[in-house]
C-alpha cells in the first residue's frame, strides 16, 4: 500500500487526489507499522517546518528510516523534502531526518532590490537535471512546475534539478529510492502529473 | 525564472458561473466545473472560484460545485466567498480548494487570517481586497476597502490594510479596483504598484482586463505579481495561451507551453 503520511501539516486532498487519478490506491496514516509495511512512502506537507516534530513524537522518524533502509521508495514534498535534510532554521530544535547532510534555509527577507519577494509563489522552471534522475524521467529541462515556500535546500551532489530564483536552490533530490520535490507537483499540471506517474512506477 | 501568472477567475451564483459588469448586470456563462477545466487546458495557471453572492445574501459556499471542479483540477485552485470561520474554509479545502479567499470576513474579524493560517498555512489564505480610490485627499494612499460584494465602505485605507493582512500571516493579496472592475479599460496600475510595493507577499491584480496590453501593463508599472480574469475570457475573446504568447513577446516572463 502507499502510504501517505499525516502529520497536520496541511491538506492533505489534493496529493491523495492526484495519486488517485493516476490510478494508485493510497492511505492514509499515523502508524509507525503502516510506514514499515509500506510499498512507498509519501510524505506531503505545507507550512512550519516545527510541524514535522509530530513525526518524531508518533515514532514515524524511526519507522521511516527502517523502511528506506529496506529500499521502500520515499517522496517529500514541500516541507516533505525539507525534512529529509538535517533540519530548518525555521525550527532550530525539531531535527529532521537527515539522510541528506544539510540545513534549510530562508530566501533572504529582502532582496528587493533583485525585485524578488520572499515567499517565492508561483511557476518557474526546472534546471539541470539530472540525468539519471527515476524521478524526472522524460521531464524536459526549463518545465514549469508549482511552488509556494519561504525556505529552500542548498544544491548538492544528491539536487536532481535546480530552481533559480534569487540563487540556485533545489528543486528536486534524489538519491536511490529518497526522493524530495520542493514544489508541488499535485499542483503542477501535465509536468507534475508525469513525476508523480515516475514516482508509482518505481 | 518565475513566471507572472494569469489566473482565471470564475464568478459563481446558484451554482453557475457569471460575471459582473461593475458587479451589476449579470450574464449566465456556464458550468464553473467545465469552465474551470476548459480555463486549465487553455493554459490559465490557476483557477479562482468566487461565489459572488455569499456574503450578502448569507449563503455558504457551493461545496459541491467546488468538489466537481476540483476533482480533475491539477493546478491551484482558489475558493472564495462565504467563509466566515476556519471550518468554513476546512470545509471548502475538503472538497479540493488549496486556498481560499476571504474579504468581508477578514476586515470583521482580522483574527481569521491567523485561524486558518495555523491549520492549512499561510499559503492557503488569500485576503481579498476591494478597493476604490479616494475621492478627496491622496487618491491612491487615501485609496478605500469596500466589502459586501463593493457594496459598503470601511473607512479603512487599503494599503494599511493589506499590510496588517500580511503581517497576521496572509499568503496573497487579491487587489480588485471597484472603479476598473467591468470596464475592460484597464487595471488599476497605480493602486497595485502602491500596495505591492507595501507588502513582501505576492499581489494578484484584479478589474478592468479587457486585452493583453492591460495585462502586459499591470505586470510592468503595476508590479502585479499575479493578474486575474473572467470575462475576457468566457466568450472566447481570447485564451489564456494566446494571451500568454502576447505577453511572452513583450518579454514578460510566462509558464510556456503550459
Amino acid at each position: 500500500m502507499i502510504e501517505v503520511i499525516d502529520y497536520k501539516a496541511g491538506n492533505l486532498t489534493s496529493v491523495v487526489k492526484a495519486l488517485n487519478f493516476l490510478g494508485a490506491e493510497t492511505h492514509v496514516t499515523q502508524s509507525p507499522d503502516d510506514v514499515r509495511n509500506a510499498t512507498k512512502i509519501v510524505l506531503p506537507g505545507v507550512g512550519h517546518f516545527r510541524a514535522t516534530q509530530l513525526l518524531h513524537d508518533l515514532q514515524l522518524t524511526a519507522a521511516t528510516r527502517e523502511a528506506i533502509a529496506n529500499g521502500v521508495p520515499f517522496l517529500g514534498i514541500c516541507v516533505g523534502l525539507q525534512w529529509l535534510y538535517d533540519g530548518s532554521t525555521e525550527a532550530d530544535t525539531t531535527d529532521g531526518l537527515g539522510h541528506f547532510n544539510s540545513t534549510v534555509e530562508r530566501f533572504p527577507t529582502h532582496f528587493q532590490e533583485a525585485g524578488l519577494k520572499s515567499p517565492h509563489v508561483g511557476w518557474n522552471s526546472l534546471e539541470a537535471i539530472r540525468e539519471d534522475s527515476r524521478l524526472l524521467r522524460g521531464i524536459a529541462p526549463g518545465s514549469f512546475v508549482y511552488y509556494t515556500h519561504s525556505w529552500r535546500a542548498p544544491v548538492s551532489a544528491d539536487t536532481a534539478a535546480a530552481t533559480e530564483y534569487g540563487g540556485s536552490f533545489t528543486a528536486a533530490v534524489e538519491r536511490n529510492n529518497v526522493m524530495g520535490v520542493q514544489f508541488h507537483p499535485e499542483k503542477s499540471g501535465e509536468t507534475g502529473l508525469q513525476i508523480l506517474r515516475n514516482f508509482l512506477e518505481l | 525564472m518565475l513566471t507572472k501568472r494569469i489566473i482565471a477567475c470564475l464568478d459563481v451564483r446558484d451554482g453557475r458561473v457569471v460575471k459582473g459588469i461593475q458587479f451589476l448586470d449579470i450574464i449566465d456563462a456556464g458550468d464553473p466545473a467545465e469552465l474551470a477545466h476548459r480555463h486549465a487546458a487553455l493554459g490559465a495557471d490557476e483557477i479562482v472560484l468566487l461565489d459572488i453572492t455569499a456574503t450578502h445574501e448569507g449563503r455558504g459556499t457551493l461545496l459541491e460545485t467546488v468538489k466537481r471542479a476540483a476533482s480533475q483540477l491539477f493546478i491551484p485552485f482558489t475558493v472564495g466567498g462565504g467563509i466566515r470561520s476556519a471550518a468554513d474554509a476546512e470545509a471548502v479545502f475538503t472538497a479540493g480548494a488549496d486556498k481560499v479567499s476571504i474579504n468581508s470576513s477578514a476586515i470583521a474579524r482580522p483574527e481569521l487570517i491567523g485561524e486558518i493560517g495555523a491549520s492549512f498555512g499561510a499559503q492557503a489564505v488569500i485576503v481579498a481586497i476591494d478597493a476604490r480610490r479616494a475621492t478627496t485627499g491622496n487618491a491612491i494612499t487615501d485609496a478605500e476597502v469596500y466589502v459586501s460584494g463593493g457594496r459598503k465602505p470601511t473607512g479603512r485605507k487599503v494599503i494599511d490594510w493589506a499590510r496588517e493582512a500580511e503581517d497576521r500571516g496572509a499568503g496573497e493579496i487579491l487587489l480588485t479596483s471597484m472603479d476598473s472592475d467591468g470596464t475592460r479599460s484597464g487595471f488599476d496600475n497605480e493602486l497595485t504598484a502602491a500596495v505591492s510595493s507595501a507588502v513582501q507577499i505576492p499581489v494578484i491584480a484584479s478589474g478592468g482586463a479587457g486585452n493583453a496590453q492591460h495585462f502586459a501593463d499591470v505586470f510592468k508599472a503595476g508590479r502585479a505579481d499575479a493578474a486575474l480574469a473572467a470575462s475576457i475570457f468566457h466568450f472566447g475573446v481570447t485564451s489564456s495561451l494566446a494571451l500568454k504568447e502576447e505577453l511572452a513577446a513583450q518579454g514578460i516572463p510566462m509558464r510556456l507551453p503550459c
